[in-house]
């Protein structure tokens, strides 16, 4: 073997990527490339497989940390104000649903300001899959209390600490419908990677929350301050189960952040319920309707 | 070929957009544009589009700019709360260039107002609703037949110059039932897209014509890898904090609507040529303005009338050539004075005295009643 080979010319996933315009502007430490890497492995795997084209993907993200992964990936896609990917992308849905809409944004965008804008999509079972990435905290802004951050926990907006109870955000989706719903930490890339295989090409509302570590904003504030110290500490209270009830989902920074697939269910989507309703000229050729038919398989 | 209906102002604006090809509307109920949402939820399917009831107006505006960049011609319909909320979307929409086409009756406000009322209070606020500095474009009709023209017309604007449109429509207009002649859906002229000439990896979505300032726009699902980035873009659409990308971004969008100017500012004058006193009253007021101009005339008084299409931008030069021989300038608009500043900053610097008649009333006045509001704001004719 010649030397040049062994030369690394570049990463596999490159070719999905805007890489001139890297390097991102993440901190080291943070599980935000993690959970990036596991998307962008899943879609490869998916494209490869013929599952879906490239071409089709619409990545859309909100503000903050979370929201600039759509500037790096080179696919289609949408960096829209606070708190208003859904419902962006529920518009690319509506106006192209050949499209396959992807929304992947931070906590405080998805469950705070946008927070109307997912429990009303989980309620239509909307054709889209979101991707929430939960660092517990406000991050870009300068690290302030979220709709996720634990009670008692120091940010610059509780410096008393959180007086405030969290959202359990992938609980309350579960506990509304839609048809795939799971939540991983950034330690698990690999479970994270195959659920997003299997919950990018489904019918209906899909969400996964991927907890994730904030060392240098949030870990700063409540003494972990390192990037191993901060995922060791999380990394003691998550937890894989396979929840039988609602109540068997815990979220809680103290005792366990519970992990998994807490639904899985193959009901039509919105596209689909308004086909049954109209026939427009695209209905035979929405993807979601051909993946509903590979899953009866 | 077109053919006349008897429809009330929010079904003609409806018509006008199947007609300009609309293939998603997103609506949220709100008097008075809620029988606009009704009129389209059974008729637009039909012609194969989708209406979509939005959790609320944030997520209809931010739907529609979605759906524009999926290639669909796309709408809304809403009121003034309905309108403040849509507020930071209209820059999102101005920012990323979405081609938008946003109805706006206006209603007695401030806050929820009178909801049954009709205003025209939102005059500055369509101009500057976002934060930031941008360009935008408004149309008030005064009629039905206005309505449906001017809404076909926003469409084309929209797609020409890729800028969100705002239809200033109101409460009267919108509920007024006047005779209107209507085209086929798809039959009316509107523009289309200019495509991208190069091919994906050359392609800079972003990247302004020379001449018109406007980029060609690419869709979603053509391989184009487009980003509509609403941070402070290059023409690549990547996010750049340098003074001259900032600078040659924000002055192109207001640039672009400026050059296109005479294509869309637009007013009619009525009985200016050699008038002393010169009204100027634009939508529903408008109606009730020209009967008192007309009932004044009768009895000798030498008083004409300029109507803006037009709001943003304004017609100026109609109103500068309608003014001429007009010593005394009297606006009236419902509202304590937003058009006013506008007449004033155009003709104030020409040595015209100008007056304003403000109308609060949640109620159209008849032309007798505006007389009334002119003694109450002591304007005198002459």
């Amino acid at each position: 073997m010649s030397q040049q080979k062994l030369i690394a010319r570049g990463h596999p996933l490159d070719k999905l990527l805007r890489t001139e315009r890297l390097p991102h502007i993440w901190c080291p430490g943070c599980g935000l490339g993690t959970l990036l890497g596991s998307f962008l492995r899943a879609v490869d795997y998916l494209v490869s497989k013929g599952v879906i084209d490239e071409k089709q993907l619409v990545v859309v993200t909100g503000i903050g940390c979370t929201g600039r992964l759509s500037a790096y990936v080179k696919l289609d896609g949408a960096h829209t104000p606070h708190g208003r990917a859904i419902p962006y992308a529920i518009g690319v849905k509506l106006g192209n649903p050949r499209l396959v809409p992807v929304v992947i944004s931070g906590d405080g965008d998805i469950a705070s300001i946008g927070g109307n804008h997912l429990i009303h999509a989980a309620r239509r079972n909307m054709d889209l899959l979101v991707i929430m990435a939960n660092n517990l905290n406000y991050a870009l802004t300068g690290g302030q209390m979220g709709p996720t951050t634990p009670p008692g926990a120091y940010t610059t907006t509780t410096p008393r600490g959180n007086p405030e109870r969290p959202f359990d955000v992938a609980r309350m989706v579960a506990s509304i419908g839609g048809n795939y719903v799971a939540r991983w930490s950034i330690h698990y890339p690999v479970q994270l990677e195959e659920s997003i295989k299997k919950a990018l090409p489904r019918r209906g509302f899909r969400f996964i929350e991927v907890v994730s570590t904030c060392p240098e904003i949030f870990g700063r504030h409540v003494g972990y301050r390192t990037p191993p110290e901060l995922y060791d500490r999380l990394k003691k209270v998550v937890r894989i189960k396979k929840p039988r009830a609602l109540d068997d989902i815990v979220y809680d920074w103290e005792k366990e952040i519970t992990l998994g697939v807490f639904r899985d269910e193959d009901e039509p989507g919105y596209m689909e319920s308004i086909c049954r309703l109209y026939s427009y000229e695209w209905c035979r050729e929405i993807p979601e309707v051909k993946w509903a038919r590979r899953l009866a398989k | 070929m077109p053919r006349v209906e008897f429809l009330t102002g929010n079904q003609a604006m409806a018509e006008a957009a199947i007609a300009s090809g609309l293939r998603v509307f997103v609506g949220y109920p709100i008097t008075p544009a809620s029988d606009l949402f009704e009129y389209l939820s059974d008729k637009l399917p039909r012609y194969g589009g989708i209406v979509f009831q939005a959790e609320d107006e944030i997520a209809a505006i931010n739907a529609i700019i979605g759906a524009t960049y999926s290639g669909a011609k796309a709408m809304t319909a809403t009121s003034g709360p309905g309108f403040s909320l849509m507020a930071e979307s209209i820059g999102f929409a101005a920012m990323v260039e979405a081609p938008i086409v946003v109805i706006n009756n206006m209603r007695a406000g401030p806050s929820t107002g009178i909801a049954t009322g009709t205003g025209q209070g939102d005059i500055m606020q369509t101009r500057w609703s976002s934060h930031g500095h941008y360009g935008i474009v408004a149309f008030a009709p005064w009629s039905v037949q206005e309505s449906y023209d001017m809404v076909i017309k926003a469409f084309d604007t929209a797609w020409r110059l890729r800028v969100p449109v705002i239809v200033l429509g109101d409460a009267v207009i919108a509920h007024t039932r006047e005779p209107v002649e209507i085209h086929e859906p798809g039959e009316a002229s509107v523009y289309e897209r200019k495509k991208p000439r190069d091919p994906p990896g050359r392609f800079k979505p972003f990247k302004p014509d020379r001449e018109d300032l406007v980029p060609p726009m690419a869709f979603y699902g053509e391989g184009y890898a487009v980003l509509a980035e609403s941070l402070s873009h290059d023409e690549r659409g990547y996010y750049s904090t340098r003074q001259e990308v900032y600078e040659s971004l924000v002055k192109r969008l207001v640039e672009k609507i400026e050059r296109s100017r005479d294509r869309i500012a637009s007013s009619d004058a009525y009985y200016t040529t050699s008038s002393r006193v010169l009204v100027v009253a634009f939508g529903s007021l408008a109606r009730s303005a020209l009967a008192l101009v007309r009932m004044l005339r009768k009895s000798g008084v030498k008083i004409g009338m300029w109507r803006p299409k037009s709001i943003w931008p304004l017609d100026e030069d109609g109103l500068v050539r309608a003014a001429e021989d007009a010593e005394k300038i009297i606006v009236m608009e419902m509202n304590l004075g937003q058009l006013y500043l506008e007449v004033s900053r155009i003709l104030g610097p020409r040595g015209k005295t100008i007056e304003l008649v403000p109308v609060i009333s949640p109620q159209l006045p008849s032309h007798e009643e505006l007389l009334s509001f002119m003694y109450k704001a002591g304007v005198k004719i002459g």
